[in-house]
């Protein structure tokens, strides 16, 4: 009995009865179709880890009690400062790629130390930086490029150091699902596993409460906005050196798809609560539900509608099971 | 020797003194109780004594030694333990990584130091049991434990890990009878641990019942240091209340009870004056 009410508490257990719902749901509807065949899964996977990637990182943000609107407009940055000096200067992919994550570091650091130092709520902070880093991807790509677009990565990319280890699919299975496994391990890890996790919790709980016995709440916050960026340039690299072109819009939404995951994988949106492995297990649902409609012979179009109806039903459950994990006892 | 000796000190923000010429001294073993209605600078004077604020005037000895506190952390590593009120404690996290916050057990994972939760609940769960607080999982949200728990689990927490002083903030006024109680027990408990324990509270029964020392506070002045020989609980009590007013506001409260009319009215006559001189200063 005390085992199952474990289970029960875990903030991620609303996620993973949805995921096996959704899969089950597919299953039927589609199995025949090919949702159930190794493509499928591998596609599906696919779509996950683009998702999971960011996920995992806002996942450790909102439990930390603040949100980075910023990582979509973090993506098309990233994709152009990588794909612009390789094509049109010269520059050796690593150094392009150094850069970026080096630029998405300052970015998050002045996102986090933004919040920390005014207070204000980060929606607003990280919108305002979601609208110039955007603003600015799309005037400096124009100015220097007179397209929206930039392509031809691909001639650049052979024997690159580092290209290595953002491109091709070990085992059958494309370098972003390993990424997604082995952020998911890494940052869980740390959540659950390290003082710093614990401070993460804590920062997002109650701030004041957790200065008050030494957690430096303000280096934590900074650091995970930090963390959020560099995932974005993560994905960002990934898709640059995958499809050898980048565009000004890339990114866009992706969030708040991001949040979606992290919320159906029973992260609280106020903070203090929640897992990493939630976050994936949402990723992962949107993932099966994005490539799922592809195979039923339902529109595709209504994938947007599917995951607004799913958001609702995640909070309303997590919501139900937060409340019992703080009454049992 | 005292633990902590506050000298004189004066805290004001802008201009307004939230506080003026504290001198207060805090013993090993011994419950100080610091009293005083709302307003009267108990949290101004926690702050200071928890490193939060700096005083503006003064000297804050730590061992007789003068120190400068930048931060409750420091004040913390001192061995000056704070338990703010409503801020114990983090509801959703368990007890264990409660207890734990910002002190976490390390282990070396290879290269890397860890979190070692199971020493962190194994120690959780003894440190309750000796103040009598059964648990059946240590890693059950706090959110669980009611309100008086919370308090108790905090109150462990500082002992444990070796405050020599320990700032209560409230710890009792959001509680019910029962419960005060309890909290009231591991006041005592600490005390004779050796810990000097500062009960701020603006119950007088509560601080009647656990305290040797009284200092009363009083818009930021202090009425002065008691002991409990010195006193009873209803001078104590009075002293709270602003010592003559209240005998004052009695004798009041008596003459329209009794409806007087010659007295209320006369009563009636004075009150408005003084609310016209108060309104209109100069005139």
């Amino acid at each position: 009995m005390a085992a199952l009410r474990k289970v029960l508490v875990r903030p991620e257990l609303g996620a993973v009865t949805a995921a096996i719902g959704v899969f089950v749901f597919f299953a039927i509807v589609a199995g025949s179709r090919g949702f159930l065949t190794t493509q499928g899964t591998v596609n599906y996977l696919e779509v996950g880890a683009e998702h999971g990637i960011l996920a995992v990182s806002v996942a450790l943000l909102m439990i930390a009690g603040e949100f980075d609107l910023s990582i979509g407009s973090m993506i098309g940055a990233a994709g152009m400062i990588i794909a612009i000096p390789v094509t049109k200067f010269g520059w050796p992919p690593w150094l392009a790629i150094l850069v970026a994550f080096a630029f998405s570091l300052v970015v998050g650091y002045l996102n986090g130390w933004l919040v920390v130092r005014t207070r204000l709520p980060s929606f607003i902070i990280t919108l305002a930086s979601l609208y110039l880093l955007r603003g600015f991807t799309f005037g400096l790509t124009i100015a220097l490029l007179n397209y929206t677009r930039a392509s031809g990565m691909g001639a650049f990319l052979s024997g690159d150091p580092l290209v290595a280890i953002f491109s091709g699919a070990p085992l059958g299975l494309k370098i972003s699902i390993w990424w997604w496994a082995g952020l998911t391990l890494v940052l869980g890890w740390v959540l659950f596993r390290t003082p710093y996790g614990n401070w993460i919790f804590a920062a997002g709980g109650d701030a004041l409460a957790a200065r008050n016995v030494g957690v430096p709440v303000a280096r934590v916050k900074i650091s995970l906005f930090m963390l959020t960026a560099a995932t974005a340039t993560l994905l960002a690299t990934i898709q640059v050196i995958d499809t050898g072109s980048t565009d000004v819009l890339r990114g866009e939404l992706a969030e708040l798809e991001a949040i979606a995951a992290a919320v159906i994988g029973g992260n609280l949106l106020t903070g203090g609560y929640g897992s990493v492995l939630g976050a994936t297990v949402g990723a992962l649902i949107l993932g099966m539900v994005q490539q799922g409609i592809f195979y039923t012979n339902i529109d595709t179009n209504w994938y947007k509608a599917v995951l607004g109806a799913m958001l609702l039903a995640a909070v309303l459950l997590n919501n139900y099971l937060r409340y019992q994990a703080l009454r049992s006892r | 020797m005292a633990i902590i000796e506050l000298k004189d000190v004066t805290k004001s923000f802008g201009r307004v003194n939230a506080l003026r010429g504290i001198s207060i001294k805090i013993d090993a073993g011994e419950v100080h109780c610091l009293l005083g209605d709302n307003g009267a600078g108990k949290s101004t004077l926690i702050k200071i004594l928890s490193g939060v604020h700096k005083p503006t005037q003064g000297q804050y000895e730590f061992d007789g030694k003068p120190v400068e506190l930048s931060s409750p952390r420091e004040a913390l590593d001192m061995g000056i333990a704070t338990v703010f009120q409503d801020l114990a404690m983090l509801p959703l996290m368990s007890i264990t990584r409660n207890f734990f916050l910002g002190r976490e057990p390390k282990k070396a994972l290879g290269p890397v130091e860890v979190f070692d939760s199971g020493k962190a609940s194994k120690i959780t769960n003894e440190e309750l049991n000796k103040i009598g607080i059964e648990i059946r999982d240590p890693d059950q949200a706090v959110g669980t434990l009611s309100g008086g728990e919370r308090q108790a689990v905090a109150i462990a927490r500082a002992v444990y890990f070796g405050a020599r002083v320990l700032i209560l903030d409230e710890p009792t006024s959001a509680l019910g009878v029962k419960e005060a109680a309890v909290v009231l027990k591991y006041i005592v408990q600490a005390k004779t641990k050796g810990i000097g324990v500062i009960f701020i509270t603006h119950n007088v029964h509560h601080a009647w019942a656990v305290g040797d020392t009284f200092t009363v506070l009083n818009r930021g002045s202090s009425y002065g240091t008691f002991k409990k020989a010195e006193l009873t609980r209803e001078k104590l009590l009075q002293m709270m209340a602003g010592g003559e007013e209240l005998e004052e506001l009695a004798v009041e409260l008596d003459l329209i009870a009794k409806r007087d009319p010659s007295e209320v009215g006369k009563l009636e006559h004075r009150v408005a004056e003084e609310l016209d001189r108060e309104t209109h200063p100069k005139q």
